[in-house]
């Protein structure tokens, strides 16, 4: 496959498929933190390739709304997560955050500060213990997201990552 | 020419490269020459009105422009420039979640919405609020209408019983017309009427152990307007036990009592009285008495209290117990607190699910009117008149108190108070034939009894009491 193929494909995954692998140990990862910054909200950064997360890097909330129903992620620490996945070689594909006592459904605030093309998890903490966990995709226009799907240790696009490996 | 350094997020647009060129002088120049290159990247960088996204930072050479001249920052040609996302969310707010208000609405409650404490955000959670009214009498009147008049979305009344005359000194929810009616259907009338934007539930039913959690279960608060004490503990324990604050008013004659119970960290009734009186020690209000004004002051105070709740404003009545007197008028504020010991909100709780309330207060269910006196020594009303009109000798002994024969009075009675009997027998006449006369025949009772023990011969007890007289005999007298 060429790499303008494989470019392309990756431009389909993330306009229409809407699928995201993780590994259990990132899945682990993310319950943990959510447990931990319990009731606040916890977020960090999704590093990997081609739909599939193999890294995270846990960013500190610096929101100043109130951590039990906000956070924000500030461009030092974006500009540092952009920055681990060049030195893994892989890339940024969206961040997670918590969600407090409040299913893993995206807020209004959410959408308004969404970007395009990034994966969003959202894990629901309920009483302090880690449970539904999501994934969603800003629709190009801004109008709403689009839920995806979590895929837990396995690769959605096995042919992508032969391209990339082979 | 200068360059500017694409996020990921944003390569889609910009055919997938990580720099790309623009032209301008200014930070504003370049990035509208940015967006007429790459159109796709518009909607996410700037807003409805124009303006740069809050999440959407510039950096000149590692300078945010918020620090320099925004978007009027100068570019030299060797400058770079990058956009650096912020990334921000979080779960809905409360307000997020609360419903709109119609224009209609915001017309009603304008005179909330200027308030910066309640707001269009308070008007929307008292919109949200579900109450809960444990009857629809004396406080039940004022707090539901006032609930009502101040928007509360959902009010919930719990009562089984007909408006009676006697009712209509007090119970503002009702009217004249409405006598003989069940008060559920004249209070929803009249709160309908007074707002049609909410809804009205109506529960006609007795509140028990058996039905009381599931009645309370869709309601935030409940506002306890009850006037005796197995209800009143069966509402406090069902409060604690579901987690929901119980705005506690009663009333009696001229005093009256308020308090909010069973919030998280705050005392329930428990705290105060872990134990009912005993039964006939105090009295309810249709034996004692209520002035008709009192439930207006205590069922506002229960109703300023739950729109306090709803809206988080203010210094709640928790852990604080009111005490109005309304003949001094004067308020004390007694200090409540959570007692660990509690048997019902303690840290080791003895009651866990709701009880018998009628056995733990010592009132027998459905007990009939007691009976104090056997037949041998009663007489009704027809017979005491046949034998008045044969001319028999009979002294009749009104036992009541002196503002009750102020009402109405069986003509030719002597008249002791029956707490007066004790001392004032010896003005009685131990041979006479003696007809003691009460209200319905209870205390009456008391007094033939009491006469019989210290050696009264010939006492009768005049059965169902003057009410019984005004009813078979002399119905121009008025009733009680």
């Amino acid at each position: 496959m060429t790499e303008g193929a494989r470019a392309e494909g990756a431009r389909v995954f993330q306009a229409s498929d809407r699928d995201l692998a993780i590994t259990a140990a990132v899945d682990e990862a993310i319950r943990a933190h959510g447990q931990q910054t319990y009731p606040h909200e916890c977020c960090g950064a999704l590093l990997g390739r081609d739909g599939s997360v193999t890294d995270l890097v846990a960013l500190p909330n610096t929101t100043e709304e109130g951590p039990r129903r906000r956070f924000l992620v500030r461009p030092g620490d974006y500009r540092q997560a952009e920055q681990r996945a060049t030195e893994l070689g892989v890339e940024l594909l969206g961040f997670y955050h918590s969600h407090p006592d409040h299913p893993a459904r995206p807020s209004q605030y959410d959408l308004d500060h969404a970007w395009p093309t990034f994966a969003y998890i959202i894990v629901a903490v309920a009483q302090g213990a880690a449970a539904a966990m999501t994934v969603w995709f800003l629709k190009d226009d801004r109008s709403s997201f689009e839920e995806g799907t979590l895929h837990h240790g396995e690769n959605p696009h096995p042919d992508a990552a032969a391209a990339v490996h082979g | 020419m200068a360059k500017i350094l694409i996020p990921t997020p944003l390569r889609p647009y910009t055919d997938k490269q990580d720099a790309v060129d623009a032209s301008g002088a200014t930070v504003g120049e370049l990035l509208a020459d940015l967006t007429r290159r790459h159109s796709g990247l518009k909607a996410h960088l700037y807003n409805e009105h124009g303006k740069l996204r809050s999440f959407v930072n510039v950096y000149v050479n590692d300078e945010d422009i918020r620090y320099l001249q925004k978007e009027q920052t100068p570019v030299a040609a060797n400058d770079t420039v990058s956009i650096i996302p912020s990334v921000a969310g979080g779960a809905p707010t409360v307000a997020e979640e609360l419903p709109m208000l119609s224009n209609d609405e915001v017309k009603r409650y304008s005179r909330h919405l200027i308030m910066p404490e309640v707001g269009v955000d308070g008007q929307r959670k008292l919109k949200a609020a579900k109450v809960l009214c444990i009857g629809a009498g004396g406080l039940g009147s004022p707090v539901a209408m006032y609930l009502a008049a101040a928007g509360v979305g959902t009010i919930g009344l719990v009562d089984f019983d007909v408006v009676d005359f006697s009712n209509l000194q007090r119970q503002i929810l009702h009217s004249t017309p409405d006598v003989g009616r069940p008060k559920l259907q004249s209070a929803k009338e009249k709160l309908q009427a007074l707002n049609p934007e909410i809804e009205i539930r109506t529960h006609e039913v007795a509140l028990s152990s058996q039905n009381a959690l599931q009645l309370f279960e869709p309601y935030d608060i409940i506002v306890d307007g009850t006037d005796n004490f197995p209800t009143r503990y069966l509402v406090n324990d069902a409060c604690v036990i579901l987690g929901k604050p119980n705005a506690y008013g009663s009333i009696f004659r001229f005093e009256g009592q308020a308090s909010v119970f069973a919030t998280k960290n705050g005392p329930c009734y428990r705290c105060l009285y872990p134990e009912p009186p005993p039964p006939g020690l105090v009295p309810s209000c249709a034996e004692g008495g209520v002035l008709g004004v009192l439930p207006g002051m205590i069922g506002i105070i229960q109703a300023t209290e739950t729109v306090k709740l709803i809206m988080g404003i203010g210094e709640p009545l928790i852990g604080r117990f009111l005490i109005y007197d309304a003949l001094r008028m004067r308020f004390r504020e007694l200090k409540l607190r959570k007692d660990p010991d509690c048997p019902v909100c303690g840290t080791h709780p003895t009651v866990t699910k709701l009880i018998d309330y009628e056995q733990f207060c010592g009132v027998a269910p459905a007990a009939p009117e007691p009976v104090t006196v056997n037949n041998a020594t009663e007489l009704t009303s027809l017979e005491l008149k046949q034998r008045l009109d044969r001319g028999d000798k009979l002294t009749i002994v009104d036992v009541r108190e002196p503002n009750e024969l102020q009402i109405n009075r069986i003509p030719g009675s002597l008249h002791i108070p029956l707490g007066d009997i004790p001392k004032r027998y010896n003005e009685l006449d131990p041979d006479a034939e003696l007809v003691m006369q009460c209200k319905s025949g209870v205390r009456s009772g008391k007094a033939a009894d009491f006469l019989r023990s210290v050696g009264f011969k010939r006492v009768l007890n005049l059965k169902g009491g003057i009410l019984d007289w005004i009813d078979k005999v002399d119905p121009t007298q008025p009733k009680y």
